[in-house]
């Protein structure tokens, strides 16, 4: 039984999050940043939307269809940037993508967000992790 | 391994394996080119070929087939080219929900550019085409009718005779895309009554980058190259050209030589089991697999629930692992498949999922390949259903 492969993957912690996902609950459509991105690969959506107060990110949560991978993704990104301020969540978006295309570096920055370097071992699956990330991504770049 | 991705692209018999590395080291030339007898080889097996493909699909005559890259060229090449000639401001073109992105999209293009319209024929509630709604849909603004003769995500398989007698009832062509049928079932152009037909080699054991565009002469005769240059010419001149006569028309530049060989060798392999034969034994193993995937607890199977009237393609989801982590799963297990929207976005919203796991059958799958399968299920649901606190 080779499933036991799996667990590199699916941590405890992910697994953890994808059952009882972090801030994911539906779009109020009254949020001042919201896009809604799909994974072009597999058809997977994913809506993030949060509210700016002082230049700091609040009341930040997504919503979607997605595997376990981009719904623990997505929670965790969520909790980390919560309260954060758009250069500080720019280095994070950064250190992640980096974390995500194997590169070596520190990625404590990402809190427990490090636990997805794993999907690094499954290339087809790298994609599910950073949707979320290229989400925050593109939002940060709408300068309002 | 167990392979059950055969909708995306079949696996390959050594015969067709061996007529590359032969046709590459024996008979090596261009075509339709050099006054020598290596170029004579080289066209002959090309032009074989092409009989064999008239023969696999019952053309009426060989310049009706043509060869390009697949399904998808031979979809834009009718697009842009019949579509464009012969679609004005204000025609409709038919398609169905189950359609394959490649026989949405340039259909949607050709209609933005020209100002026509793209309507959909319903699909009913097992997933089969709503003949009623095809009917009601159908009128004299109908030019174009494009549906594809076996869906590439439900399972079923379409009544593309029927269709066709409704397209030409309102003075429409009919163009079925074979990409999912033509490797699996025996296949009569004339009988369908179908004015195109469209396959791809790599789906029926042939090599990737060689494709079929059957055309009706009638129709094809007065339709326009796609590309020119060199083989399709006839005359050349400082301001005009003349050109061939079909097929050689439609085949600019140095064609896919090894790759029409190696299809000529693949179709040779399925004519010797049967086509009939094959689609027996496919059925066979739907109606084995299908009970058991059924079977499985928290299971939603697409298309129809009867293996009867279900192809060898089966999509399904579970309600506790999603499509992408059941397919990884799989995948460490050594049995691959497809998971994602199978380039079917309309259908996957049709349906309200975004995704599913999708288990395609060929000739050489097997009983045990599906037990084994459904016992490697089970114990995935056992693993992604703990309780992760």
């Amino acid at each position: 039984m080779s499933l036991h492969n799996l667990d590199n993957l699916y941590r405890q912690t992910i697994m953890a999050y994808a059952q009882h996902p972090h801030n994911y609950k539906p779009m109020l459509e009254t949020e001042s940043y919201h896009i809604r991105k799909y994974n072009p690969n597999c058809g997977d959506i994913i809506d993030l939307a949060f509210n700016m107060n002082d230049d700091k990110v609040t009341n930040i949560h997504f919503y979607g269809d997605g595997c376990a991978i981009s719904k623990a993704s997505a929670s965790m990104m969520t909790d980390l940037v919560s309260g954060k301020n758009r250069s500080q969540i720019t280095q994070l978006v950064e250190q992640f993508s980096k974390m995500a295309r194997g590169e070596d570096g520190d990625f404590k920055s990402l809190g427990e967000a490090q636990i997805l370097s794993g999907v690094t071992k499954f290339p087809t699956r790298v994609k599910c992790a950073t949707l979320a990330w290229h989400a925050l991504d593109e939002l940060l770049a709408i300068e309002k | 391994m167990i392979y059950f991705d055969n909708a995306a692209t079949s696996q390959k018999p050594q015969s067709v394996i061996d007529s590359l590395v032969d046709y590459y080291q024996n008979d090596n030339a261009n075509v339709h080119r050099g006054i020598y007898e290596l170029s004579e080889r080289a066209t002959n097996a090309y032009e074989q070929a092409r009989d064999k493909v008239q023969n696999f699909i019952h053309a009426k005559k060989r310049e009706e087939v043509l060869f390009t890259r697949g399904t998808t060229e031979s979809l834009n090449w009718l697009a842009s080219t019949y579509g464009a000639e012969n679609i004005k401001q204000g025609d409709e073109i038919l398609i169905s929900y189950m359609e394959h992105h490649s026989n949405i999209v340039p259909w949607q293009q050709l209609a933005q550019r020209v100002g026509a319209n793209l309507k959909y024929i319903n699909l009913k509630a097992d997933g089969t085409l709503d003949l009623t709604d095809a009917e009601e849909k159908m009128s004299d603004k109908t030019k174009i009718v494009s549906v594809t003769h076996a869906s590439n995500v439900l399972g079923v398989v379409n009544p593309i005779k029927e269709l066709a007698q409704m397209a030409h009832e309102h003075g429409a062509i009919m163009i079925a895309d074979g990409a999912q049928s033509a490797p699996h079932m025996a296949i009569d152009v004339q009988d369908m009554d179908v004015d195109f037909f469209a396959f791809s080699g790599h789906k029926m054991l042939g090599p990737t980058g060689i494709g079929i565009l059957y055309g009706r002469y009638e129709v094809l005769n007065k339709m326009s190259p796609a590309q020119f240059g060199g083989e399709m010419i006839e005359l050349v001149d400082l301001q005009e050209a003349t050109f061939q006569p079909l097929p050689w028309r439609f085949e600019a530049g140095t064609p896919n030589i090894a790759g029409a060989i190696g299809l000529g060798a693949a179709v040779d392999y399925l004519t010797n089991i049967g086509m009939p034969e094959v689609e027996a034994y496919e059925q066979s193993l739907v109606s084995y697999a299908l009970p058991k995937i059924k079977k499985i607890p928290g299971v939603t199977v697409y298309g129809p629930q009867d293996s009867e009237h279900h192809s060898g393609v089966i999509a399904f989801n579970l309600d506790s692992v999603h499509a992408h982590d059941l397919a990884t799963a799989l995948d460490q297990e050594g049995i691959e498949v497809r998971a994602g929207h199978h380039c079917t976005q309309p259908l996957m919203r049709h349906l309200d999922i975004a995704a599913t796991v999708r288990v395609s059958l060929y000739i050489y799958n097997t009983r045990e390949e599906i037990d084994h399968f459904i016992d490697i299920i089970g114990k995935i649901k056992e693993y992604f259903n703990r309780e992760f606190a």
